[in-house]
């Protein structure tokens, strides 16, 4: 059962992972790591997709009955890598912008000089 | 149809796409302003001819790069995607005539060109969303308009820092939405193996009744929740709204959350079909009681607030509470109750946002204590508050009565136990809305300003854009054959395309 579903097992794992990650941690940085991980764990799912049993990289060949894998989910991923890139990029420069500003980057301590203020 | 009208669809979408690098280019206040102003009058003029050509002729289909569909993206101006076109390049063009004098007070002049190349990108964003009938264009379309956000929010860092904390938490919650959306798409497009949201539909009811479907469903519905602050979700819409840029505040009251219901109507009722969302699965039961709640607890907590943004930024959450409501109902009138309600609600809130935003421009405040005594100080700035306000609440003569009405008929419309208990619970919202509208003019008319408090009133350009929104929603509230008539057309569409 395990080994049947190897690819989404792993895909679930991950997605809980960085789920809890975001969740649970404190620290900003913590976070767009734990979201990093929420995020990759959606671009396994995708890639697994696109896999067919005995299909080879969808290159036309000349042979009979040749089975291709799909490549369109990779091009569909290769979109969304992009995406979590600019998130995470954007995220941690967000952060940088809260030490500077507030000199932590724990969001306990921040929300606790957002009362005081 | 004009060959250069043949391309409205995209060229709605890649104009402000391509000025978006352009103004990023630029130093200075002026070009980049008056670059974007430009694009998004531009845009609305397409859309509203889109709008009416639609509503003649009936749906109008581009093929990007002339591939035909399933293959290749299809942009679709339908009566309900072409509707919220219009809102949205609307709003956008209004705020932007705002928008001139009140940014400089907030954003450095050296980093507006950056400012509007992320406004534009949103625009782009928000039109795009509306227009493409590819689902996994949908989500490129989402990013470009949240990371864009997510930066036009940190904006307010110069007047308060809790700006960025306010736009980290919405990136947050942001991306596991956007990611949510991502998964039901995938999952989809593993069922059927096509991402164009007509095909999937075509082939929905052989699929319908599989486990990874179902998996699916509850991805997106739960991933639009939370792009729409719908109740629970709605945790990261108060702060952004707060301390974003007022111009910023204005622009996504009236068009960010809407683009959300409208990927929920589009899903629930094109794509997976009213028979299967309320027959097969129990949305109506799963979407009412939040749509109650949101109703009724925002805006008692919106009574407690201090800060008159994030007083307005609650009424949000609880007016997207009856869009919910309506689109709940899973009948052609609520879903016209819902249509109706977006465009009344987007005109009321951007406008009630640009009075606020005309008030800190003198006060440089938007706390209540120092806004007391602000009916002497800015009369006319206050007077279009106390009228948006009105709408707010549902006084006969507005838009917000015009859309409550419909929803009330709609509800009724179900003559049940639980019908009534809906029209109550509505009604009681109405009298929370007086109860936070009356605190504010109670403290603009009836208390004495502080000592030595900025008196005057803001300059023509800020006054006269707000005004446009005040009178164009009393425009609605009364002459409704416009409004009401493409909400009932995209109503219609919709419950038709079931058949």
């Amino acid at each position: 059962m395990f080994f049947d579903h190897f690819n989404y097992w792993i895909t679930v794992i991950l997605f809980v992972i960085g789920l809890y990650t975001v969740m649970s941690r404190s620290n900003l940085v913590k976070k767009m790591i734990g979201l990093s991980i929420f995020q990759i764990a959606v671009f396994l799912l995708y890639i697994t997709m696109g896999k067919i049993e005995g299909g080879t990289a969808p290159i036309i060949i000349d042979q009979p009955d040749v089975i291709y894998s799909n490549p369109l989910p990779h091009v569909l991923i290769l979109t969304a890598i992009v995406v979590g890139v600019a998130t995470t990029a954007l995220g941690l420069a967000l952060v940088v912008r809260i030490k500077e500003t507030f000199g932590t980057i724990d969001e306990d301590e921040i929300l606790q000089m957002e009362e005081t203020k | 149809m004009s060959s250069l009208f043949a391309q409205a669809p995209i060229l709605a979408i890649i104009l402000p796409l391509l000025s978006a690098p352009i103004c990023a280019l630029f130093r200075g206040a002026t070009f980049p302003w008056a670059l974007t102003t430009i694009v998004s009058a531009l845009s609305f003029g397409l859309s509203l001819d889109l709008l009416f050509y639609v509503a003649e002729h009936g749906a109008v289909s581009y093929e990007i790069g002339g591939w035909a569909p399933p293959y290749g993206i299809e942009y679709i101006a339908d009566p309900l995607s072409a509707f919220v076109m219009t809102i949205i390049s609307g709003i956008s063009t209004g705020v932007l005539l705002f928008a001139r004098e009140s940014i400089l007070k907030e954003v450095p002049a050296s980093r507006l060109g950056f400012f509007f190349s992320a406004y534009l990108l949103a625009i782009a964003g928000m039109m795009g969303i509306t227009v493409t009938g590819d689902a996994f264009n949908i989500f490129v379309f989402l990013e470009i308009t949240s990371l864009s956000s997510y930066v036009l929010i940190s904006m307010g860092a110069g007047t308060d820092r809790r700006a960025l904390t306010a736009a980290f938490q919405y990136l947050i919650v942001g991306t596991i939405g956007a990611t949510f959306i991502l998964i039901g798409v995938g999952l989809l497009y593993a069922m059927t193996g096509t991402l164009n949201i007509a095909d999937i539909a075509s082939q929905f009811d052989q699929i319908e009744d599989t486990r990874p479907v179902r998996a699916a469903v509850g991805f997106l519905v739960v991933g639009f929740a939370i792009k729409l602050a719908m109740f629970p979700f709605h945790i990261w819409l108060p702060n952004a709204y707060t301390y974003a840029p007022s111009i910023v505040t204005a622009l996504f009251a009236g068009t960010a959350t809407k683009v959300s219901v409208y990927l929920l109507i589009r899903f629930i009722y094109s794509m997976f079909g009213a028979d299967f969302s309320f027959g097969d699965l129990p949305l109506t039961t799963l979407l009412l009681p939040f749509a109650v709640v949101a109703i009724l607890s925002m805006s008692v907590v919106a009574i407690f607030q201090d800060n008159l943004k994030r007083l307005l930024a609650f009424s949000s959450v609880a007016q997207l509470g009856y869009m919910i409501l309506g689109i709940a109902l899973a009948s052609e009138s609520g879903l016209t109750a819902s249509i109706l309600h977006m465009f009344n609600h987007a005109i009321v809130k951007t406008g009630l946002f640009l009075s606020v935003g005309a008030m800190f421009y003198v006060t440089g405040s938007v706390y209540l204590k120092d806004l007391a005594g602000i009916g002497q100080r800015m009369p006319i700035t206050t007077f279009g508050f106390v009228l948006g306000g009105l709408a707010l609440i549902g006084v006969p003569l507005t838009p917000g009565f015009i859309s409550k009405w419909y929803l009330v008929q709609a509800v009724l419309e179900r003559g049940d136990a639980l019908g009534y208990g809906l029209a109550i619970s509505m009604l009681i919202s109405s009298l929370f809305a007086v109860i936070y509208i009356w605190r504010v003019v109670e403290l603009a008319y009836f208390k004495p300003s502080p000592e030595g408090a900025p008196t005057g009133e803001a300059p023509l350009t800020l006054i006269i854009p707000c005004w446009i929104f005040i009178l164009g929603g009393f425009y609605f509230g009364i002459e409704t054959s416009m409004s009401v008539g493409f909400a009932e057309t995209a109503a219609k569409f919709l419950m038709g395309a079931l058949q």
